[in-house]
């Protein structure tokens, strides 16, 4: 039981990101109107954002940038008391992919919205099945 | 000089193209043809100089971008798997480009219903160009989330593509693109949690890192693998994820599913066996974790469910969106049969598959151009109407079937020798199976074709003898031309094929 508590709260920011990517991915599939179902898309693309971030927290740690300046290399560098960039760095560029999703989704659901005059997925079925 | 640098250029050259063709062909739309051929021959002649380093020296090119050493920097790696699928991938955009000429402002749709001001034909032409070179990008690429960021560039263009075709291509395509975005999601998380146990995003180095006991019994990088198949597969509509493709490939415009339905899938096949066996190992995929139980009878049902429902289609588009999800099955089914002919098949059946494909869908383009639809009525007295585009669906029909010597006889031979080594007896008989059903599928469409206007001639009881040949233009002739005696010569050469490329490439630990 001990075990079971430590894993559930030791693993706190998985509990976090895989809440709201199930948030998300119920959005996704189960919303009849297509703006909720890009919010939810971009909810269920936060939450992998989050899970990378909360990745690279070390605690004591701080940020991979040398404070000595020049004459840094007569210093050993302490290399655990920095924690790691790579994943910030990384969903930066998944941050731009999720922004150029999104903005392209929203392009299509205007369009959706002059062809059909509705953005409720039952009503455009009704049009197409006619 | 030059020749040390082609690995990024098939990059960057399609990026730059698609803002040069932005800029220039501001003021003058017909000059964004002219560019655009030219970019798309220099792409494939760059593709065809990879092929030749890699086949001449046997050993994979490493290009380090901005000269940053491996596992720090991005790395790009062409080995032999890859650099025949650039040479595809180039091959078919190239074909596509001179196809293009008629279609692309022929369809380009208008801006809104009421003003009648066609969209521009240099957006077409720069999407089109950010797709190539996001497709390239991801085969050449040997970084886990570099792929990851170049699949969605391919992703997003592809969503701009076929969302320019005609009445429900906008509601399709926005199902593709949450489907789509599901796919790449998984697959960044499956990284991340690669990324978690590793530290590394370097396939190479991925690849020795996981090759230890601890991290083999790691039930984190069991369910790495398990989210990055689920993405992969839902790109490239493996069956149960097939849902979207026929949608939107369907209403797509011809230019774009002709592009769209021989890349999208295959490169995405490409990917998971890159990361299958550069990334995880074959003793890692069939042996600890022996999944090709589920796989192998799933890549069945996926064929078996391709072929039956394409039996069933009216529309001949439609009819063969299925018959790609049914090649899907066929690759993905061969890559885990988890022996060298199943595997050989399957990266036989990329290359051919992706010809063939474009045959098909060039020649139901041209009917569609002609007559209008793509219905099976619309094909009938093809023969007499249009002889070239005919025989060149005659021999995409023969190769889908699998008819000697075209390529797609030689890849179902591997993947029918293999099921038979790995005992898959489902798989193979999902095999014969879907040849017979696609036999039966274009036979019909065949016939239809070579009878004229039989009823219609009975029943006004004169013989209308008009041989109309009403032909496509010449830019959709000759790259169709092209295409279809390129699938008998894959099919000719399919030794030197497998023995100059293939069977180099085939990872440790498949007999």
């Amino acid at each position: 039981m001990a075990d079971f508590i430590q894993a559930l709260l030791g693993h706190y920011n998985n509990w976090a990101f895989i809440l709201l990517l199930m948030i998300g991915f119920y959005a996704m599939i189960a919303k009849n109107n297509l703006i909720k179902k890009v919010i939810g898309m971009s909810i269920f693309q936060t939450a992998i954002i989050l899970f990378y971030v909360s990745m690279a927290v070390k605690k004591n740690s701080t940020i991979p940038i040398l404070d000595h300046g020049h004459g840094a290399v007569e210093h050993a560098i302490d290399v655990a008391a920095y924690a790691s960039p790579l994943p910030h760095v990384l969903m930066l560029t998944a941050i731009v992919v999720g922004v150029a999703t999104l903005g392209v989704a929203l392009a299509i659901i205007q369009k959706i919205h002059r062809t059909y005059d509705t953005i409720e997925e039952d009503e455009i079925m009704e049009i197409i099945a006619q | 000089m030059i020749q040390s640098q082609l690995p990024i250029l098939i990059i960057v050259m399609p990026l730059l193209m698609a803002l040069v063709i932005f800029l220039l062909g501001h003021k003058n739309e017909g000059l964004c043809f002219y560019l655009h051929v030219l970019g798309m021959a220099g792409l494939f002649a760059a593709a065809l100089g990879i092929l030749d380093q890699v086949v001449t020296s046997g050993t994979a090119i490493h290009y380090y971008l901005g000269g940053w050493p491996a596992p720090y920097g991005i790395e790009l790696v062409i080995d032999h798997l890859n650099s025949m699928v650039i040479a595809m991938v180039a091959a078919v955009t190239l074909l596509v480009a001179f196809y293009s000429r008629q279609t692309v402002p022929a369809e380009v749709p208008m801006r809104t219903e009421h003003e009648k001001v066609p969209l521009r034909v240099r957006n077409y032409y720069v999407l089109y160009n950010l797709l190539v070179a996001g497709l390239l990008g991801l085969t050449a690429t040997g970084d886990a989330f570099n792929l990851y960021v170049l699949l969605e560039i391919a992703t997003l263009s592809t969503y701009g593509l076929l969302a320019l075709g005609r009445g429900r291509a906008y509601y399709a395509t926005f199902k593709y693109l949450i489907m789509g975005t599901i796919g790449a999601s998984f697959y960044l998380l499956g990284v991340g949690y690669l990324f978690i146990m590793t530290g590394s995003l370097n396939m190479a180095d991925l690849f020795t890192l996981l090759d230890t006991a601890f991290m083999q019994q790691s039930m984190s990088i069991t369910i790495a693998f398990a989210m990055i198949l689920v993405g992969v597969w839902v790109k490239m509509a493996f069956f149960p994820f097939h849902g979207w493709l026929p949608n939107a490939y369907t209403v797509a415009s011809t230019t774009s599913s002709c592009l769209i339905a021989p890349l999208m899938t295959k490169v995405s096949v490409y990917v998971m066996i890159r990361l299958m066996f550069s990334v995880f190992s074959a003793q890692y995929v069939f042996e600890i974790l022996g999944w090709q139980k589920i796989v192998v009878p799933m890549a069945a049902a996926a064929i078996l469910f391709g072929s039956i429902s394409a039996l069933g289609q009216k529309n001949l588009k439609r009819m063969l969106t299925y018959i790609v999800v049914a090649e899907v099955g066929y690759m993905v089914g061969g890559a885990w049969l988890g022996n060298v002919n199943g595997y050989t098949g399957a990266v036989y059946h990329i290359l051919a598959d992706g010809m063939m494909t474009l045959c098909v869908f060039m020649a139901i383009g041209a009917v569609s151009y002609k007559t209008g639809d793509a219905s099976l009525e619309s094909m009938r007295g093809i023969f007499r109407k249009m002889p070239v585009t005919s025989v060149v669906f005659l021999v995409g029909a023969f190769a889908m079937i699998g008819i000697p010597p075209t390529c797609g006889f030689f890849s179902k031979w591997y993947l029918v020798t293999g099921a038979y080594e790995a005992g898959q007896w489902l798989f193979l008989g999902a095999l014969l199976a879907s040849s017979l059903i696609n036999a039966i599928i274009f036979f019909r469409i065949i016939e239809t074709g070579y009878f004229p206007d039989f009823n219609k001639a009975h029943g006004h009881g004169h013989h209308t003898d008009k041989t109309v040949v009403a032909e496509a233009p010449l830019s959709m002739l000759v790259p169709m031309v092209i295409t279809a005696s390129s699938l008998v010569l894959i099919g000719l050469f399919s030794k030197d094929i497998i023995n100059n490329l293939i069977r180099h490439s085939v990872p440790p630990g498949l007999f």
